[in-house]
Order: structure tokens, then sequence, then C-alpha cells
């Protein structure tokens, strides 16, 4: 039922969706997946020609809540981020943070996918595609800044816009964020909630930001940024990893009732927390 | 081997260890001081190209409202207002005003863009979208982050919303290029809002209907570029 090869879509708009008939026949209930139709990227060359395996339900998809996380450790290989005192590379020290914050949501029962293990760099659209292929996922993207206040951490949202659809159906891959925005307010304001506990400084609630990280994910969809590379001393970021992740789990847990995606992706949302 | 040659030979030895782990260090500094002045000079030279700003001493002086960062509040601009003579013209406007932008606040830490940046050109089409193209050394000498990124951007919006009314959205191009990000993180595909609806980015639909003229102006830059 699943239909991975699209005939007659514009030039740009290339394979790996679910045909409309697939989708009519996911689940109703409200708490069904998030995964939504979307297009690859226009840019076939990239390397996200390869992109998303999209799951091929052979029967109907079995409803499913948030269970899975999408954890991205940004930059890598060749590019190190944000650099500091003392040699740190945002690079590397996102790949620390990342594991524990792993082992804090793996303990609150999410199952986590990273982006990346090792010194890699996946491409930002790749990046997108470890969640837009997942069901009932998050993303959240984690950052070390080079500026900002030490010891303090923000969340990112992308700002309001309106979902544009395809006159197939299918959200474009460019904009796959806009249908999520909403959820993704919702997720971003209940992590910086236990940001701001934990973290004196931080702000109360996400910011909107046009992250470009965030605009191909279809998913709700946070980043992280955390200050700073600039620390005096490596241990001062070290002492942050507790704090963050359990501050990311608890915000994640939270967002769990909030999970409420509409019944057929591609569709308005049903339902907004 | 005597003793006493024994003694004089590891002295020798001790005294050329010392001098290497004083001087190595020194001959690094000097290699990364000579690796600067490269790419400053190149950045000189490139900036050398370019026409010079247009002064207009004749203009009356006005006061504008430049959003350089915030020193006491992390992450937030802040407006200051400065006198400059500008022209009544939106475009040459728009370019006195990045260009005190780029300069800076008095204060240093309140930069939100590299010093060394240079804004190459200006164009705004009929329908209010301007184009600005800024050097390279935007994308390269800005620090890394989401916040650092957000609050470059925000600055040069926020100024001209402030100063150029005429201007109702903004493209940003890097070198004359159209980039995917300005380092990493900011989205500069988009136009950003800048009068009218406030400073969100502009919503896709618009951005759709704005993406003909704007390639028509990322084709006039490229050749501005060309007969430079």
């Amino acid at each position: 039922m699943c239909s991975l090869a699209l005939m007659g879509l514009p030039l740009g708009f290339v394979a790996l969706l679910y045909s409309t008939q697939a989708i009519s026949q996911t689940p109703t209930n409200p708490q069904t997946s998030a995964q939504a139709p979307v297009t690859a990227p226009a840019t076939s060359g990239q390397t996200t020609g390869a992109a998303p395996a999209a799951p091929t339900p052979a029967h109907p998809a079995p409803s499913v809540g948030l269970n899975i996380v999408v954890l991205d450790p940004a930059h890598g290989g060749i590019d190190l981020g944000a650099r500091g005192t003392e040699g740190i590379h945002e690079s590397d020290v996102v790949l620390q943070f990342a594991a524990q914050v792993r082992r804090a949501l793996e303990g609150q029962g999410f199952q986590v996918i990273q982006t990346r293990d090792g010194n890699e760099n996946p491409s930002l659209d790749d990046r997108s595609a470890r969640a837009n292929a997942q069901r009932g996922a998050i993303f959240i993207t984690l950052h070390i800044a080079s500026t900002g206040l030490a010891g303090t951490v923000r969340t990112y949202v992308l700002p309001e816009t309106p979902a544009v659809r395809d006159p197939s159906g299918l959200i474009p891959w460019d904009q796959a964020q806009a249908p999520f925005v909403a959820l993704s307010r919702k997720l971003g304001d209940l992590v910086q909630a236990e940001f701001a506990k934990r973290f004196k400084g931080s702000p109360d609630t996400a910011q909107a930001a046009p992250v470009r990280q965030l605009r191909t994910t279809a998913a709700p969809a946070i980043a992280v940024e955390i200050s700073s590379v600039s620390v005096e001393e490596r241990e001062d970021l070290d002492r942050m990893i507790p704090g963050v992740a359990e501050a990311m789990a608890h915000g994640v847990a939270a967002f769990r009732p909030s999970y409420v995606v509409p019944a057929m992706p591609g569709t308005p949302l049903a339902a907004q927390p | 081997m005597s003793a006493k040659w024994r003694v004089w030979l590891g002295g020798i030895l001790l005294a050329a260890v010392i001098g290497a782990a004083l001087y190595f260090p020194a001959l690094r500094r000097q290699v990364e001081k000579a690796k600067d002045l490269t790419e400053k000079t190149a950045e000189q030279a490139r900036r050398e190209l370019l026409p010079p700003a247009p002064v207009n001493s004749g203009e009356p002086r006005v006061k504008a409202k430049m959003f350089w960062g915030s020193t006491a509040n992390d992450g937030t601009l802040m407006p200051v207002t400065v006198e400059l003579p500008l022209s009544s013209d939106p475009t040459l406007r728009a370019k006195e005003i990045l260009n005190t932008l780029l300069a800076g606040p008095v204060d240093p830490e309140a930069r939100t863009l590299p010093p060394d940046a240079a804004l190459l050109g200006f164009y705004i089409l009929p329908d209010g979208t301007a184009v600005a193209d800024f050097s390279e050394t935007l994308a390269s000498s800005i620090p890394s982050g989401i916040q650092s990124e957000q609050l470059a951007v925000d600055s040069i919006i926020r100024t001209l919303q402030a100063n150029v009314p005429k201007v109702e959205r903004l493209k940003i191009l890097i070198h004359g290029q159209e980039v995917d990000t300005l380092a990493g993180h900011v989205d500069l595909t988009q136009t950003f809002q800048v009068n009218g609806l406030g400073s969100e980015p502009a919503r896709p639909g618009v951005s759709d209907v704005l993406a003909a003229p704007i390639k028509k102006a990322i084709e006039k830059v490229k050749g501005a570029r060309k007969q430079q």
C-alpha cells in the first residue's frame, strides 16, 4: 500500500512518500503517528537523495504515541562548530552531552536514535531525514554556542508559519516543519521550563528563530543551545551535562501526553494541545 | 668518554632542549600571525575593489536608530540613536545605515556583526523587496551559534525597519550568492519581513511569489560584481 514511486510529480519532488491511499488507511486514533508524507529534498544530487528509508507498512500502521527521540549532535567531521578556549570544539562536546541525554531519555522509556555517534558530519537534510523516516518521533538538535551567558541554556523553535500543501497533498520538503510548529512550541516550552529551573539566567520559554535544521523536519522539533565554548575551563561545561540531560528527559516526558497529531498525515492538525 | 665530557655533552643537550622549548612556541605564534596577516590582506584587497561608500555630507543630519547588542541583557538588541547625514533616496539611505551598523557601536562588546564584514551591494525592487549583499567575512567571522547568528540578522532587519520604511522584505546574500545558512544555523534561504508585518520571516507563500523578482535581483548583483 505504500507507494514509493510517485508519477507525475513536479520536477524536484522525489519519491520516498506514502501514497495518499496508504495514508488514508492509517488509524484515525488521535494518538497516531506524526509521520507525514514529505517530499525529498529538491536537490536530489545531495546526499539526501538516498534519504529517509520511509517505513513500508504493508498493513495499516499500528497506533503509536511518542516513543522515539531523534537526537542530533550538531556539526562533526571537518565542521568543528564553535571553537573556544582550551581547544574546546563544539562538535566534540555535543557528543558527550548527547551520550548522557540519551541515557536519561532511555531511562524515561524512549528509544533514542542519534544522527551521528562519532566524528561524522551528515548534511542538514540527512539529519532531518532520520526523524522524517520515523513514526512517533520528535527531533532535538543539540548545540554549544560561542556566545551567551556561560552556564545558560536556550531552546529554539521555528517561528509560526502556515502549513503549505503541495497540490498533491504532500508537505514540501523545505517546509516540512510548518504543520508541526505549534507542537514544537509546546515541546520547546516544556523543555525550556526544565532548563530555567536548573540553569539560572536561562529564559523561561522557548524562543523563535529561523533555524535551518528545523525547517526540513516533519516532526515536533527543537534546537537546544548551551552557552558556551568560551568558558574558562572545560570542566564548567562538563558540570552542566547531568543537568541538561535530566532537564531534557523531564521536558520530553512531560510532552508525551501532548503528542496529539493529525489522524491523517498531510491534513491540518486535528487537535492542538 | 671521560666524566667531564659527559657532563659537557649533557649540559649542551639540556640547553638545546630548553632552547627548543622556548623557541618553538614563539615560532608557532609568528606563523599564526603571518597567516592572519595574509587573510587580512586578501580581505583588504577585496574591499579596495569596492566602490567607496557614498558620503552625503551635504545631506541634513537626522536621528537614526541603530540596533546593536545589549551589554546589560544577554542575547538581546538595544536601540541606539545616532545623528547621521542620511540621503532621502531609500537605496542610498539603506547603504548608509547598514555601513554605520557594520562600523559598530562605541562599545565593541555590543557589536552584532564582525568588524571586517562589508556591504558589497544593496538594491530595492519595485515591490519593496530589498537585496543586501555582504562580504564572505560576515559568514566566516561571525561567532558560531544560533544566538549570535540570529542577533546579527535581527540587528540588520530591525535597523532597516526603523530607518528605511521603503524596505518591506529583505533577502541576504553572501558575496553575491544565495546561501543556505549564515554560518551553519540561521536560515538565509528565505526573505525576512522588515516593514508591515513585523520582523518575522516571510511566510512561505510570500516567498514563492517573490522567488522570480529575487532571482532577477540576484542576477543583477552578480552582473554588478562582474563589472567591478
